[in-house]
């Protein structure tokens, strides 16, 4: 394609997610950070400061999301057994990366906070990690959870030098990773695929000569991507708690 | 000089690489992600009411799935960055 004027097209990369400081050493995915626990703090304390026995439209929002993390995710994966210390964690941990994911659509804001890998690390690292590993150990013993967790049930004894190196490996190192991984590499590609049709739409709209005609198609699909990019937070923020519960469940299942 | 600097450029295959090999990254969990929910429409239409349970293991597995392909995402940029 040969275009009338103006220089080359250069491709958003990483360089783009790194913002210039606001002011001092401050960013804006940490002011991001700041704002999304005070949004899900106010919103849950003013749902909750005037409770009645048929919710208005506030309350019965704040209730379907509890419901949600309750049953859907925390019963489910924990079991109906010993779910119920869990559901504060597993709920804040689904609105926090919800609210911080969703960032990324909201106008002037514009910045999925968790495309940072540093922010899901974090959360995966400092909170989910030591948590189901502490439940286990206290449920299980010291010995008796390392077996629970790297020697899976059932497995021929001439396989186990081989399976439990694996297992301890991806039990604890891998996991708290991949979890962290997977959220934001998700929101990266997201935002990252976003810029592209935008900034593409742009230059073509401004520097092209007949290139003009196809400035449209590039803003349509933009919008089109942004549509499956709300779909995708939800999807990542849900599949975060729901793994995070998977993995407090696994360490507290008995044996079976 | 620029004779040699555009022969380097033209040697530098290391993006073009990279792409090529997170497509081919990502054949795996495609085939993988579209077995786990062939398995669920196949499961939900053969017992409609067990479609909760299997919707909610779907997800976890391809939770599972899905990292592959997204570490081989990040690993493009790491071989682009070098």
């Amino acid at each position: 394609m040969v275009l009338a004027s103006g220089d080359k097209f250069v491709a958003p990369g990483v360089a783009d997610f790194f913002l210039p400081p606001i002011f001092g050493s401050v960013t804006k995915p940490m002011v991001l950070l700041v704002l999304s626990i005070l949004i899900i703090g106010a919103f849950f304390i003013a749902a909750t400061r005037n409770l009645k026995l048929v919710p208005g439209k506030f309350q019965f929002a704040a209730e379907s999301l509890y419901d949600f993390g309750r049953n859907n995710i925390a019963r489910e994966q924990i079991g109906a057994k010993d779910f119920k210390p869990f559901i504060p964690l597993i709920i804040s941990i689904f609105t926090f990366v919800l609210v911080n994911n969703l960032f990324g659509l909201i106008p002037i804001v514009q910045f999925p906070t968790m495309s940072h890998i540093g922010f899901p690390l974090a959360v995966s690292l400092l909170v989910v990690y030591p948590v189901y590993h502490f439940v286990g150990f206290k449920r299980h013993g010291f010995v008796g959870y390392l077996k629970h967790q790297t020697v899976p049930p059932g497995a021929p004894w001439f396989v186990l030098p081989l399976l439990i190196p694996i297992e301890f490996f991806q039990k604890f190192i891998l996991n708290p990773i991949t979890l962290a991984i997977r959220v934001f590499a998700a929101m990266f590609a997201g935002h990252l695929l976003l810029l592209v049709f935008t900034l593409a739409g742009e230059f073509l709209l401004l520097n092209g000569g007949i290139t003009v005609i196809v400035a449209p198609v590039s803003f349509a699909f933009a919008i089109a991507l942004t549509f499956l990019e709300a779909l995708i937070m939800c999807l990542q923020a849900y599949i975060f708690a729901l793994l995070s519960a998977s993995y407090i469940g696994m360490a507290l299942a008995e044996e079976h | 000089m620029s004779a040699i600097q555009l022969a380097q450029d033209a040697v530098n295959l290391n993006q073009g690489l990279a792409a090529i090999g997170y497509g081919l990254a990502a054949i795996g969990p495609g085939i993988g992600v579209g077995l786990i929910f062939s398995s669920v429409i196949s499961g939900t239409a053969r017992q409609p009411e067990a479609r909760g349970v299997l919707l909610s293991l779907a997800w976890t597995t391809f939770a599972i799935v899905e990292v592959l392909a997204l570490i081989g995402f990040v690993v493009y940029f790491i071989a682009t960055a070098g």
